[in-house]
Formats: C-alpha cells, sequence, structure tokens
C-alpha cells in the first residue's frame, strides 16, 4: 500500500489505434474500470471501447446559449423602453424586430463562450503539469504518432506487476509505470 | 467511416493528401516548419516589406488622429468612401476561412482539412483589419466605447434599432467566435509543438499556450463536441455578420442600396473574396514551405470551383439590382443604373464586370483550374473586383442620391491609400509571423486523414 501512493498508474504503448482500441476493449473485460486511453487525434470508436457516457458540453452550450439570446432580448427590451425611451414619431417603443441581430448575435456568442470554456472545464485544462509527462516515450510519442492506454492505480484491481504483466499480454510496444509526484 | 462512398468518384481528381504519409511523417513535417526549419530569407525579405507598410499604417493613423478624417477624401455628400470600402472588403474576405472551417467541417468535406487552419488565420488577421476602418472612421475613435451598452453617468443607451449597432455587435462576436474556434483548433497542435520543442522558453511558451493538453480519450470526447457546436454555431454567424453589414446598405434609402437581394448577394460575395485570398495565400504558402504533398490540386481546384459558383451568384445579383431598378420604373433608380454605366465612375464598374463576372468564366475549365500561375492572378483579379464592388456601391450611390443639389465627387487622398495599403501591411505580416510561430496546417487532422486514407485501402 506505501508503494502504491508513489505510482500513478501504468501505462502501455501501441503503434496502431486499431491495437489500442482491442487492448481497452481486453482491459474492461478484465475488470479494469479506472482506464484512460491516449491518443494523437480523436480515433472512432475509442469512447465506445471506454464505455464513455454523453458529455455535458451540448447541454452547457445550449444554457449559455439561451442566456446569451434571452439575456440580450430583454436587455435590448430595458435599455429601449425602460430605462432610455426615446419616442420617434410615435412609434412602438418594442420594436422587437429590430432587436433580433443583436439578439442573434449574442445567442450564438453565449453559445460559444459556453462551449469553448464548458469543455475545458469539464476537461479539468489548463493543468500544466500531470504524472503521465514523467514517462518519456508519452511526451515524446502521445501527441505524435503513438496510442497509450493507461491503468491507474486507483483502481481497484490494481497492482504494478500484475496489471503491467497484464498489459505487455495484449502486445503493447512497450509497458511502462508512471511515478507519481 | 467505410460506408461513406469515396470522396472523389471521378476519380481523375487528384489525392486530398498524397500517399506515403504516416502519424510521424505529417506531424515532423508540419511542426518543422515551426520548430526546426532556419529562417530563410524570404521570409526575412517579405516580412521587412510588410513591416515596412505597417509603419505607413501606424504614421497614417496617427496623422488621422492628430487632423481628424478631413485628410481623407470624404465630405459630404459623400461621408463613407475609403474606410467603409475596405472595411466591407476585409469583412467579406474573412469569411471563407469560417466558411472552410465551419460549413464544409459540417458537409463532412476531407479536402478541408490542410487549408482550414490558415484560413481562420486569415479570418481573424482580415476581421483584425476590418475593425480598423469603423472605428477611425467614427472620427473620435477614443470615444468608440460610446458604441457598446455600458451603465454610463449620462444614463445613455446605444440605439438598438441602429444597423451600425448591429454591426458593432456582428463583427465583435464574429472575430470573438473565430479566435475560439481556431484557438480551439490549436489546442492539440499546440501540446505536439510543446513535447518536439527543443528548446526550453519554447517549451514553456507552447506548454502554456496548450494548457496540459495530453490527449486523453475523454478530453477528445468533450473536445469534438464543443468543436462539432462551434462549427454549428459559425455557419448561421458567418452568413449572419455579411447581411449584417449589408442591411447598413440596405436598410437605408440611398438609390442602389434600399434592395433585398443585398444580404444574400453580399454574403455570396464575401465567400467569393474569401476564397480567392484563400487561393492568394495557399499557392504561395505551398510553394515556400513544400507543402505540395498537403496542399494538392485537388484543394486547389476545389477551391477554384466555389469561387466560379459563388462568382456566377454574385453576377445573379448584379443583374438583378439591373432588373430591379429597371422593372421598378423608379427613376431615383433607373437615374442611378444609368450612373452605373455612364457616369463620371462608370470605369470602376466595368472593371468590376471585367474582374468578377468575365474573368472567373475561365474557371468553367479544367486546363485555367489547374494552371497554378493563371489560378494565382485570377484570384487576385477577384481580390480587386471584389474591392472595386464595394466602391461602386459605396461611392456611385452617395454621389448620385435625389437630389442634384446634393450630388458630388469624391477621390481618395495619399492618406486613404496609405491606410488602405498599410492594412494590407498588416494583414500579410500577421500570415508572416503566424506561418512561423504556429502549425499552418491542423497537425492532428492531418493525423486524422492519414488514419483515414489507409483505412480505405484496406
Amino acid at each position: 500500500m506505501e508503494h502504491r501512493s508513489h505510482i500513478y498508474g501504468v501505462v502501455a504503448e501501441f503503434p496502431t489505434p486499431h491495437e489500442l482500441i482491442y487492448a481497452v476493449e481486453k482491459t474492461r473485460e478484465a475488470g479494469y474500470r479506472r482506464i484512460e486511453a491516449y491518443t494523437p487525434f480523436p480515433v472512432e470508436g475509442l469512447s465506445e471501447a471506454l464505455a464513455l457516457k454523453r458529455n455535458k458540453v451540448p447541454l452547457i452550450t445550449l444554457i449559455g446559449g439561451l442566456t446569451g439570446g434571452l439575456g440580450g432580448f430583454f436587455f435590448q427590451y430595458w435599455a429601449s423602453v425602460i430605462a432610455y425611451p426615446l419616442n420617434i414619431g410615435g412609434r412602438p417603443l418594442n420594436s422587437w424586430p429590430a432587436f433580433i441581430p443583436v439578439t442573434f448575435e449574442l445567442t450564438v456568442l453565449g453559445a460559444a463562450l459556453s462551449a469553448v470554456f464548458g469543455m475545458l472545464a469539464l476537461n479539468g485544462l489548463p493543468r500544466p503539469h500531470h504524472p503521465l509527462f514523467n514517462v518519456q516515450r508519452f511526451v515524446r510519442h502521445a501527441t505524435s504518432d503513438r496510442f497509450f492506454l493507461c491503468i491507474e492505480a486507483r483502481d481497484p484491481k490494481f497492482n504494478v506487476s500484475e496489471s503491467a504483466r497484464f498489459l505487455k499480454a495484449l502486445h503493447a510496444a512497450h509497458v511502462i509505470e508512471v511515478e507519481d509526484d | 467511416m467505410s460506408t461513406r462512398p469515396p470522396y472523389d468518384s471521378e476519380s481523375v481528381q487528384a489525392p486530398v493528401l498524397e500517399p506515403g504519409h504516416t502519424y510521424a511523417s505529417v506531424t515532423d513535417k508540419i511542426s518543422a516548419i515551426v520548430l526546426t526549419r532556419p529562417t530563410s530569407l524570404g521570409w526575412v525579405v517579405g516580412f521587412a516589406l510588410t513591416f515596412t507598410l505597417v509603419m505607413v499604417l501606424t504614421v497614417s493613423l496617427a496623422w488621422l488622429i492628430t487632423k481628424g478624417v478631413g485628410i481623407w477624401g470624404i465630405n459630404i455628400p459623400i461621408g463613407w468612401g475609403f474606410a467603409i470600402v475596405n472595411f466591407v472588403w476585409w469583412i467579406g474576405i474573412g469569411h471563407a476561412g469560417t466558411l472552410i472551417s465551419a460549413i464544409l467541417f459540417l458537409l463532412n468535406q476531407k479536402w478541408r482539412t490542410s487549408i482550414n487552419r490558415f484560413a481562420e488565420a486569415m479570418t481573424l488577421f482580415a476581421v483584425a483589419c476590418a475593425g480598423i476602418f469603423p472605428l477611425i472612421h467614427t472620427g473620435r475613435p477614443w470615444m468608440a466605447y460610446y458604441m457598446f451598452p455600458y451603465p454610463s453617468t449620462m444614463y445613455l443607451w446605444p440605439q438598438f434599432r441602429s444597423p451600425l449597432i448591429w454591426d458593432v455587435f456582428a463583427v465583435s462576436t464574429y472575430g470573438t467566435v473565430s479566435l475560439l474556434f481556431w484557438f480551439v483548433g490549436l489546442i492539440p497542435d499546440l501540446a505536439t509543438l510543446r513535447d518536439r520543442a527543443l528548446k526550453k522558453p519554447m517549451q514553456i511558451i507552447y506548454g502554456m499556450l496548450a494548457m496540459g493538453w495530453r490527449g486523453s480519450a475523454r478530453h477528445w470526447h468533450r473536445y469534438q463536441s464543443a468543436y462539432l457546436l462551434l462549427a454549428g454555431l459559425a455557419t448561421p454567424l458567418v452568413l449572419s455578420v455579411h447581411t449584417v453589414v449589408s442591411f447598413d446598405f440596405a436598410i437605408a434609402i440611398v438609390p442602389g442600396w434600399h434592395t433585398t437581394i443585398f444580404p444574400p448577394y453580399f454574403v455570396a460575395g464575401a465567400i467569393y473574396s474569401g476564397f480567392a485570398m484563400v487561393i492568394s495565400i495557399a499557392i504561395p504558402l505551398r510553394k515556400a514551405y513544400d507543402l505540395e504533398d498537403f496542399i494538392t490540386m485537388h484543394h486547389l481546384e476545389n477551391m477554384a470551383k466555389v469561387m466560379l459558383a459563388t462568382g456566377l451568384i454574385v453576377a445573379y445579383g448584379y443583374y438583378f439590382e439591373y432588373f430591379m431598378s429597371v422593372y421598378s420604373g423608379n427613376k431615383f433608380d433607373l437615374y442611378l443604373t444609368k450612373m452605373r454605366f455612364h457616369g463620371p465612375y462608370s470605369h470602376f464598374y466595368y472593371a468590376l464586370i471585367l474582374c468578377n463576372i468575365l474573368t472567373p468564366q475561365l474557371l468553367w475549365f479544367r486546363k485555367a483550374r489547374t494552371n497554378i500561375p493563371l489560378l494565382f492572378v485570377m484570384s487576385l483579379v477577384v481580390n480587386l473586383g471584389m474591392w472595386l464592388e464595394r466602391f461602386v456601391i459605396v461611392v456611385i450611390s452617395l454621389t448620385r442620391d435625389f437630389m442634384p443639389s446634393a450630388w458630388g465627387r469624391y477621390s481618395a487622398t495619399v492618406w486613404d491609400y496609405a491606410t488602405f495599403a498599410g492594412t494590407i501591411g498588416l494583414f500579410v505580416m500577421l500570415l508572416f509571423l503566424f506561418v512561423r510561430v504556429m502549425p499552418a496546417i491542423s497537425i492532428a487532422e492531418m493525423r486524422e486523414l492519414v488514419a483515414e486514407t489507409s483505412e480505405d485501402h484496406e
């Protein structure tokens, strides 16, 4: 147990996305749950292999868009009807068709800002350091040409030597222990 | 993935990525442009030249702020002049970047991959150049914050019924969303640069920008949702921006401006000039950095086709402007049309027809589309034509409105030309800087393309 606190997990390296997906499926079948794959580009089928749930980015974007749109419209209404009414030849103060362009722009702005910042927040970014950055091969290849699978130490089934042996059996090109700091 | 039909069913077309590339080779080749390739003499000379133009811009702006807009050729009745012509031209150029990155992404067009990054950068820089003009055209740019709704001690609020306020919101939203879209696309590539940079300062700078991206599958999962949503949001946004810009004209009652065809015809014109600018940038870029493998003939030909299609929509718009003025029988509109063909600025109108309608008809022929020098020249011609279009719209209408006593003439001064040339310098200089410090082609998406094209062969 003492040893475990210094170890973040065990990471395996694969040369192709197909081998990675196969390894992910096998690892999940073996009962590991705290696992994560790292790829240099979004690999199709990987989310399904990891059984990732639908994410919350679309919901956050919807809320952001609605906030922007409704806020934008009612702000214009408030400014033009309540705060600073201008009588221009007796025309209606609530000239809502004229408020639509700004309402639309603010809807898009609110939605786009919440999509990006929601995505970053859910991903826990910015996070300048991560235990995996201690692994030389990971740094050199994870954002370039190799596909990684990490079994994390917090997985109840995790055992350094056993999990490493398991990953090796999946034809990983390299299996490396990840130091925590 | 495999159920999708091969995207070039004609099979005579050039491939979207030259064969033989691997994940490592695309990563190496694109990141090397930024990280290891020595700065070439051509880059230094180009940067120096454009930097000189930026100095011209600085001087023009300083003189403008010192003396006021009187240094330009504008006067009543022609209060708009070059400032608005250039604004509309620049903002239109930006539209192709968003179209390529958002609309072609939604339409699942693989050929967008190697051109979207620098096209998005082009959008940002074009919007930056565009934003300068309305700001300095206000005459007192230090008061520009009046246009934003802020709680002032005067209890004053902007006039939200005015297209000029719509413009403020449209252009600032467009700038912001374009920046977000570009930056989100860059995050994985910044991580690649962080991991491959050899020098410590570079590692730190790219590391901060990459924000700790490590390609986690959970991150990609949310990233893809966000990217798709941004594309979906940017698509109506880009259409709305030039629509709002056209409202600046169409809401007014000036002959030649007050037409309902303006929004679609402006959007088509924007995409037309934008694609012309993308071609003008892509051709030297692929040559200078040996990117012919990535930006292939396929890309150039497709862009030429989009240019032809949008050019035809623009031609339809010109025809309908003419038709509606004749059909309506409105004497002011009729007179304006007469002035376009026979008035003091008719040479601009004929040059416009030559640049925007006649020349691009060559693009019907594959020989013309695949002739790179010719295509480059044509893209410049279309850019010139689109600038002339905005000149014709702004100047001819304003010099000939309803009352002969209110007619006038307009000619630009040296400061008008200097400011315009200065923004061109700023635009190109920013592009020079961009290709030097950021990956000009999306590396992550190129790897995806490698994966997809290798699957197709299996």
